[in-house]
């Protein structure tokens, strides 16, 4: 069993090392050798770009089947907010609700109100928070996973705040038992997910507690079934449905809701990895420290455009942003009293368990002397590669590569191109840091011509 | 003490001096490569902060400027040289709060003071000189020997 726990599997019959996962992994977790793709764990963020981009479908996200659901006595269904997205404007959660207790779920739960418990919890962090700013959410579990992998930094400024999902599961199994008079253990709850990343959060939460909910299921597993099903449910009051939603919760669905329904003054919403990497750095500079709070997205704008959604991301951004501003407009706030979630926010009601540690990428050695030789010998051998980023070698990068081979994870050889005449002093000082544990073969420095040559054949 | 070439790591990265486009890239490479070789957390996060000040400092004030960065076993030296109006008065420069910034730069939120009494805060060795006209040299250096005391 390995360490990490990974939402994303490649199925090997499928794979025809097309590269294209290699190329789009934002931490260059992926090798792709003797034409297959391999996810190296410890560097994996479960972002899922990989999933979308493969042209074979041969990388799958880990979600759970819907028969999972039969093995309770009783199920809910907790879809995440970004659900409420997927349908027409006329469609409103009440009537997505409804549609999903004909699926088979014995209760469908309205996540936005937790969310919206959540919200003013995170301003009450937010506002008696001491140490260096901005705090960041920890909504996303991909971002979260970013920072205990490149910015253990800064750890301790993701928001340490029970996730809605699992305070839902949490509440909703206590409540239902003593209702039902069964064992909490007999109730499933269900994440409808929208991205694979949340299933991770869930079989394995960073802060390495337990979570509360039994499975997830994707949303685009569930549309078409929910689709049909809502069809036969009578139109009731628009007004009345409208009057149900719980504002701060639905801001949850997009990148810049929480802060925009929480009317956080200096705060800011970023979403996509790259444009995150961006920003991380300049927390890390020590810029940004006017910032109270950011919310950030690993999907473009934010739950709305996961890779398990169906609707175009740009039309439920823009669904969720609307019915935000016909909330705001006619003044609907069915949201959770917030003297309320202050006295339970004073309880501890809201901490997570556990606490986020950072999993920093090993380093070149653990012995600094060694460390800094094998780095010297990485820049000597990225000097002599093409840096045209072939991939063929496998790695997404020569400089990759390069760390690939003082890493003793790769042969020089698997370079395609000639490499010059000092390769082989190089090779020779290479395996004597690598402890003579990787044997590079001195006797073969014409492998690379013949490797050509065979090819040309 | 003379050290054999094979234990320290050096690089070199060139600064341009009014290029805010790409100002922080230097002390980004930095941090990766700190990280890469396994420095300890509380000295990457200490570094990468001096030197980005450190970097900003060329960049707003300089026409071009040099890091060098060496890197030992026992400790970490950060060499930044540049060619530009130098300091005049460096005790004055030192102190929290003083700046020549122009508006344009506390726009982008620098020139707050705090640059140079930041840098040395952070560091473990700290060294100014400068000859107005000409250009500043500033030393930051690290102890990476746990047994060595700062």
């Amino acid at each position: 069993m390995s360490t990490y726990f990974h939402s994303i599997r490649i199925d090997m019959d499928k794979c025809e090392g097309r590269m294209k996962c290699l190329r789009v992994c934002p931490t260059q977790a992926i090798r792709v050798r003797h034409g297959k793709a391999s996810i190296i764990e410890e560097k994996c963020i479960d972002c899922g770009e990989c999933i979308t981009v493969c042209p074979h479908g041969a990388i799958v996200p880990l979600t759970d089947p819907f028969g999972e659901i039969n093995k309770f006595r009783y199920t809910v269904a907790i879809p995440s907010p970004a659900l409420y997205a997927q349908f027409g404007r006329e469609i409103l959660p009440e009537k997505i609700l409804s549609g999903i207790r004909k699926l088979g779920f014995d209760s469908a739960f309205d996540l936005a109100l937790t969310c919206g418990e959540v919200s003013f919890a995170i301003q009450e962090y937010v506002r008696n928070y001491k140490g260096p700013k901005p705090l960041i959410s920890n909504a996303c579990p991909t971002v979260v996973r970013l920072i205990q992998v490149k910015y253990p930094e800064l750890i301790d400024q993701i928001i340490p705040i029970e996730l809605p999902r699992e305070l839902a599961g949490r509440e909703i199994k206590k409540k239902l038992a003593k209702k039902l008079k069964i064992d909490e253990k007999e109730i499933g709850a269900f994440y409808l997910t929208p991205c694979p990343a949340k299933m991770i959060s869930i079989k394995q939460p960073a802060e390495k507690g337990k979570s509360f909910l039994d499975g997830a299921i994707s949303i685009a597993d569930v549309y078409g079934p929910l689709l049909s099903a809502m069809e036969g449910i009578e139109k009731g009051s628009y007004r009345k449905a409208l009057e149900s939603i719980c504002i701060l919760g639905v801001g949850w669905a997009m990148a810049g809701g929480i802060c925009r329904t929480l009317r956080l003054k200096d705060s800011m919403a970023v979403s996509g990895l790259t444009e995150i990497i961006k920003v991380f750095d300049d927390i890390e500079r020590g810029k940004l420290r006017n910032i109270d709070f950011i919310e950030a997205y690993s999907c473009l704008q934010g739950c709305v455009g996961g890779s398990l959604t169906v609707e175009n991301l740009y039309t439920s951004y823009n669904k969720i942003l609307k019915l935000i501003e016909t909330l705001e407009f006619e003044q609907i706030k069915a949201c959770p009293d917030i003297r309320e979630v202050r006295k339970l926010y004073s309880q501890k009601y809201f901490l997570i368990k556990g606490k986020f540690e950072p999993r920093p990428l090993k380093p070149l050695d653990t012995d600094l002397a060694k460390a800094i030789k094998k780095r010297k010998l990485k820049d000597e051998i990225y000097k002599l590669l093409r840096k045209i980023d072939c991939g063929v070698c496998g790695a997404p990068t020569c400089l990759a590569f390069a760390e690939d081979v003082v890493r003793g994870d790769a042969d020089l050889t698997g370079c395609i191109f000639d490499l010059p005449d000092n390769m082989e002093k190089i090779s020779e000082e290479l395996s004597n840091i690598l402890n003579e544990s990787v044997s590079i073969d001195l006797n073969r420095p014409n492998i690379n011509k013949s490797k050509i040559n065979e090819r040309t054949k | 003490m003379p050290m054999s070439d094979e234990d320290v790591l050096s690089q070199k990265f060139k600064i341009k001096g009014g290029d805010f486009g790409k100002a922080g890239r230097t002390s980004t490479s930095i941090k990766e490569i700190l990280k890469e070789i396994g420095i300890d957390h509380s000295i990457v996060i200490r570094a990468s902060i001096a030197v980005y000040e450190a970097e900003m400092n060329v960049v707003m004030y300089a026409k071009r400027g040099m890091v060098t960065l060496n890197i030992t076993p026992e400790k970490l030296h950060l060499k930044l040289e540049d060619e530009g109006q130098g300091i005049a008065d460096i005790d004055q420069a030192m102190k929290e709060g003083f700046s020549t910034a122009t508006h344009e730069m506390r726009e982008m939120g620098f020139g707050a003071g705090m640059g140079l009494p930041n840098i040395k805060k952070n560091a473990d060795r700290f060294k100014i000189t400068s000859i107005p006209g000409k250009g500043t040299t500033v030393d930051i250096i690290f102890c990476l020997d746990k047994t060595e005391n700062k």
